[in-house]
């Protein structure tokens, strides 16, 4: 959990308070945050003065939102054919390994998330996933390894 | 049969100077503009292939002064990934082709919707931009591009659900007509065109309608950016020339063990190697937007046909039953036929329901699920059912 504070209403001057600006501002809170709380979409609704239904309507919507407690990095696997045929299992198999923790789930010091997510538009440097926005390509195992090591120490 | 020789083409990242097809486009009419596009034959890059000039034509017929041209940036497609190329190498290709359609159909505003998937881009995108804005207000243009950024939905790239995540909705579909050259984002009129599209009109008006409509087919004009994946030994993004057999891709990106070729991603359709000889890639055989999978014999086609069916079960908006449900009754269907709980005849079934998909779907989604179940089916059945 987390305190929105300020965050939604500096995003909203930033913004705007019309319909059209709910998602980046719902994307704004992601960005700092990882996640949506119920707190978050109450206060965005609020301050766009229309129902939190119809904040939590949006944010449902779309898998890059979430409104589960998610870690400060997300890490989504493409599973999509190609990374799929180019060893998406043996990736998501070291990263379950190093971080404990399975597909889905967050570890327990909030650090990481570990999600699949559908085609990322790599396919020809399969397999691939993001961590947060930061696409990262070709991977093997011992990519894969020195990559979460740079995120554990940053 | 007519059909080409594999060419390579250099037209969507040329370099060329922006500023003086700007500059020339700026002494253009409207008209003169529209022209050029439909003397081209230029279709549309994103995969449905509908004519730019009459897209611009019609939305310049339009009363309403407020329109917009929107760029469809939100590349989903499994298997394409030559828009985020684009983007990277020559935006201000894009930027001029918004620029350019901008005054055919006389719109001050234009969009760009940007996959969430592709954000680490935009900080340089939107510098880029910011040369760009002041390159074409020197020339005179009024016009101003902002962007729009998507957050990990497929439908999103459905040209009315862009609409709606733009106005801050749920990505789901409208119904149609109305048509985006009516009503489009924000219910103004509106043309919405793929990044290449955008990149490929203004090479039209840099080199003149004639040299693009003398490349490709009849029905397939100029060249095409194709996102090569899967097994091959040269995958990547290359510019061919329209109108070559899918055997002539498979001899030049093929690892000699080529056994069916995926044209157009999940939504497209599978061709079998005993087909590639007389299937022409483009809007006379099969038509794409420029995703092109080659999968060899170690390959089993199940596994390729059930990760299209659980790529379209999540990203079906859900908002018409046909498509929410067909998905996962196709996806149910060929799981249980492999597991030999039904009967293979019930793939019969499955078809059936595609074809009922297709007809009876709101949207391009739910309608085009069918392509790649039917052609996976049809001829690799042994493989799904054993």
């Amino acid at each position: 959990m987390y305190q929105v504070g300020d965050l939604v209403k500096e995003l909203s001057d930033k913004h705007g308070r019309d319909r059209s600006s709910l998602m980046p501002i719902l994307q704004g809170i992601v960005d700092k945050h990882n996640y949506l709380t119920d707190e978050a979409m109450v206060e965005v609704a609020k301050e766009l003065d229309i129902s939190a239904a119809e904040v939590y309507g949006t944010a449902s919507f779309y898998t890059f939102l979430d409104t589960r407690e998610r870690g400060k990095y997300v890490i989504r696997v493409c599973k999509t054919i190609t990374c799929s045929m180019k060893g998406k299992n043996e990736i998501l198999q070291t990263l379950e390994d190093m971080l404990k923790i399975k597909v889905g789930e967050t570890t327990s010091d909030k650090m990481f998330s570990l999600l699949e997510t559908n085609c990322i538009g790599w396919c020809h440097k399969a397999p691939a996933m993001l961590i947060n926005e930061m696409p990262y390509t070709e991977l093997t195992s011992e990519k894969v390894v020195e990559i979460i090591k740079s995120y554990m120490t940053k | 049969m007519i059909n080409k020789e594999l060419t390579k083409v250099d037209l969507i990242f040329e370099k060329i100077s922006a500023e003086e097809v700007l500059r020339k486009a700026y002494e253009m009419t409207s008209e003169e503009i529209i022209q050029q596009i439909l003397d081209s034959g230029l279709k549309g890059r994103g995969g449905a292939g509908f004519p730019t000039g009459l897209k611009w034509k019609y939305t310049a017929a339009e009363k309403d002064p407020e329109k917009y041209i929107v760029c469809n940036a939100d590349e989903g497609e499994p298997g394409t990934f030559k828009d985020r190329e684009i983007l990277d190498m020559v935006s201000y290709k894009v930027y001029g082709g918004m620029a350019i359609a901008a005054s055919a159909i006389g719109a001050k505003e234009g969009i760009v919707y940007l996959r969430g998937e592709y954000r680490f881009l935009l900080p340089k995108l939107l510098a880029e931009l910011d040369t760009f804005h002041r390159m074409i207000k020197e020339i005179g243009y009024d016009f101003r591009i902002r962007y729009c950024l998507g957050s990990g939905a497929y439908i999103c790239g459905e040209e009315s659900a862009l609409f709606e995540s733009i106005q801050g909705l749920r990505g789901e579909p409208r119904n149609k007509p109305p048509y985006p050259t009516s009503s489009g984002v924000f219910y103004k009129p509106t043309s919405i065109n793929n990044v290449e599209t955008l990149v490929t009109a203004m090479m039209i008006i840099d080199h003149g309608p004639e040299l693009y409509a003398s490349l490709g087919t009849k029905d397939s004009r100029g060249s095409k950016v194709f996102s090569v994946s899967g097994d091959t030994p040269t995958p990547g993004i290359f510019e061919l020339e329209l109108g070559m057999t899918v055997q002539q891709f498979v001899n030049e990106f093929g690892d000699g063990d080529t056994k069916a070729v995926q044209v157009g991603g999940a939504s497209g359709f599978c061709v079998p190697r005993k087909k590639f000889a007389e299937t022409i890639i483009g809007f006379e055989g099969v038509p794409t937007g420029g995703s092109m999978k080659l999968f060899n014999s170690s390959r089993s086609m199940y596994n390729v046909l059930h990760n299209y069916l659980e790529f379209f079960e999540e990203e079906s908006c859900g908002q018409c039953t046909p498509c929410r449900v067909g998905c996962q009754q196709l996806l149910k269907g060929v799981e249980k036929v492999k597991k030999g709980e039904m009967k293979s005849t019930y793939l019969n079934e499955l078809v059936k329901l595609a074809d009922t998909m297709k007809i009876a779907s709101k949207c391009g989604l739910g309608q085009s699920v069918g392509n790649a179940f039917k052609s996976i089916v049809e001829n690799f059945r042994e493989e799904i059912i054993y």
